[in-house]
């Protein structure tokens, strides 16, 4: 069989053309759908990419190592020898950017006014402040100067709850290798904000060598923390730190420590997809409204077309081509439309209105949307193929006219 | 040889509980360059039988040969492809696709043919000089009167050198003289390039043009006769 596609093609785009207004309004609600599914996934990317820093920022680092039991026992007892010298050789190459070995337990601060559990940090500020996973708001005082400073810095929110403030002294406990109270009188150095609440009550700094002491734990560490260009990326190379740290040191990757953002990044694309298909479905009445409507006001020319010798299946693709011309132009205009509006607020959105509840999410009081490649290409493909498909039944049912009575329409 | 050969034609319609015959054991065949008129009231079975011997409608029962095509039992593809080929329609109302210009119809057919680009637009441009069309090409359906557009649509029947023509009452919207134009134009093609055409007409002048009048009712043919065919007066 002789496919005349010039003859599809121009019949296709002129009658899409024959009822102008019809197209025209088809043509912004697909273009208003495609940026919809775009514009929404673009917030969910980027609502994403942010969680995930912020957890990063948290834990710290896209990857640690640590004692086999730390995780299930994050005490003293379970910390670990500082690294080997085959693991430094390793830190202090590509891919790893950043690390920094800190002691990490759990703790109790206590002020002459009340007292709070904490994740005591004992740290050295500077690999930290490298690796990203120092405060970067500090309202008050300073910052810790090495790991041998003896001053503390906590959070805003918790020095609010125990009335406390910068200068006062506190007391801080925790438990040594011999399961004896360590305890610590120290003053408060610095205080600082940050992006979530919850942050500022949890975590307490302290030098590293001074925590070492408190505790009796020598040298020894809780845990190392390392970071390279791009967490997406992560996969590849810790299997390489892994070998690097040897037996005896367990080493994870940030999703397999934190599996709640792990399994965010991972569902990422299905949200979308599923999104996408939710809008498109809507969409859908819209689209197999107007081919109904541009069949029925033909119906007698497809019926000439039938007289004249057009098999039933050029006149399903002439149909379908109108479809898909219909779907482009608004693809065409949606990913227009989607580029011209996030690019602009890819620096990001102020939604400090809500920012409790965002903060609920482990976000902060700003949304960067992302605009991402791979979701334009996504809309693209949802929109093409479900568009041909809920087209497929009204260009059937017109390729099936019965010349006869379609060519004695009235 | 024939151009059509039916045999036992049957076809019934449903209207409301009333079972009406449109053939009732039609009989016939029309040799190749034949010029006949299938004349009859309406409701006669004129244009039924015209659509079933294009392959438009299919009859309960009975046999169709269309030159080397048994009609009755093809697929709606394969007759499709015997009217792309072997047969031209003219219909009543003008019928052209409102989209394209008198050119592009009249090139359609040959587009899904696959004739090649340039020679069919040559052929396009030739057939509708013959037709009276020059200088109107590129015009539209709508920027066309009713007798221009009936010859863009007799230009699209014949333009693809089809044996034959079936042409359901082609003068019925037309006035005298674009209808003496129109019927001179089918004696000329049918004498100058063989063509056999069939149309269905109640109208008696065009009758007056066949050499060949085959009177319709009921479903029945009633009269079929040989005649001396004279022109229509302006």
């Amino acid at each position: 069989m002789h496919w005349p596609l010039s003859a599809l093609f121009t019949l296709a785009w002129r009658n899409l053309w024959r009822n102008y207004r019809r197209t025209l309004i088809m043509l912004l609600a697909i273009a208003i759908g495609v940026w919809a599914m775009i514009f929404m996934s673009a917030l969910m990317r980027g609502m994403t990419d942010q969680m995930v820093r912020n957890g990063l920022h948290t834990l710290p680092g896209e990857v640690q190592l640590h004692h086999p039991h730390y995780r299930d026992d994050p005490s003293v007892v379970n910390a670990m020898p500082p690294p080997s010298a085959q693991l430094l050789r390793f830190l202090d190459s590509a891919p790893v950017v950043a690390w920094s070995a800190r002691v990490r337990v759990p703790a109790v601060v206590a002020s002459e006014r009340g007292s709070r559990g904490v994740t005591l940090l004992g740290i050295d500020p500077a690999a930290e402040s490298a690796l990203g996973a120092v405060p970067d708001n500090l309202v008050e005082g300073r910052f810790l100067q090495g790991p041998d400073d003896r001053g503390l810095v906590i959070g805003a929110s918790l020095a609010r709850r125990l009335e406390t403030r910068l200068g006062k002294r506190v007391v801080i406990m925790s438990q040594d290798p011999d399961n004896n109270v360590a305890d610590w009188g120290v003053r408060i150095v610095g205080v600082y904000r940050a992006r979530l609440q919850g942050q500022e009550d949890q975590f307490v700094y302290a030098g590293r060598s001074v925590v070492q002491d408190m505790l009796k734990i020598q040298d020894r560490v809780s845990e190392i923390a390392l970071t390279a260009d791009d967490y997406r990326h992560v996969a590849a190379w810790y299997p390489a730190a892994a070998a690097a740290a040897g037996n005896g040191i367990e080493t994870l990757p940030w999703y397999e420590l934190d599996t709640f953002l792990g399994t965010m990044l991972s569902v990422q694309d299905g949200f979308s997809l599923i999104f996408m298909v939710v809008i498109f479905l809507a969409l859908s009445f819209g689209l197999v409204n107007t081919l109904v409507m541009a069949v029925f006001d033909r119906v007698r020319e497809i019926g000439l077309m039938q007289a004249l010798g057009m098999r039933p299946g050029l006149i399903l693709v002439q149909l379908l081509l109108e479809s898909l011309f219909l779907l482009c132009l608004g693809l065409v205009a949606g990913n227009l439309l989607a580029y011209i509006t996030i690019k602009p607020l890819e620096s990001g959105i102020d939604i400090s209105g809500v920012a409790q509840g965002m903060e609920m999410m482990g976000m902060g009081t700003t949304l960067y949307p992302a605009l991402a490649p791979r979701d334009m290409v996504m809309s693209t493909g949802v929109v093409v193929i479900l568009g041909l498909l809920a087209s497929l039944l009204p260009a059937w049912r017109a390729a099936q006219l019965d010349p006869v009575r379609a060519l004695n329409k009235i | 040889m024939s151009a059509i050969a039916c045999n036992q034609l049957c076809k019934t319609f449903r209207q409301g509980e009333e079972i009406i015959m449109g053939l009732d054991d039609v009989c016939i065949e029309i040799p190749e360059g034949s010029f006949v008129c299938l004349s009859g009231p309406s409701g006669s079975g004129k244009t039924t039988l015209l659509n079933a011997m294009g392959g438009l409608d299919t009859p309960d029962s009975g046999q169709i040969t269309v030159g080397q095509y048994r009609v009755d039992c093809l697929s709606r593809s394969e007759l499709a492809d015997m009217r792309l080929d072997s047969i031209g329609f003219v219909f009543q109302a003008y019928n052209l696709i409102p989209v394209l210009s008198a050119r592009e119809n009249v090139e359609f057919v040959m587009q899904v043919q696959g004739v090649p680009g340039a020679k069919r637009r040559a052929l396009a441009l030739q057939v509708l000089e013959e037709v009276g069309l020059r200088g109107l090409e590129e015009r539209l359906p709508a920027e066309m009167s009713g007798g221009q557009q009936q010859r863009v649509a007799v230009a699209r029947a014949i333009a693809n050198q089809p044996a034959l023509v079936l042409a359901d009452e082609p003068t019925a919207n037309l006035d005298t003289r674009s209808a003496a134009h129109l019927m001179d134009l089918f004696v000329t093609l049918n004498r100058e390039r063989g063509i056999t055409f069939v149309i269905s007409t109640h109208d008696a002048r065009v009758m007056g043009y066949a050499r060949r009048l085959i009177s319709m009712r009921d479903g029945r043919i009633v009269a079929d006769r040989e005649q001396e065919p004279h022109a229509m007066e302006v």
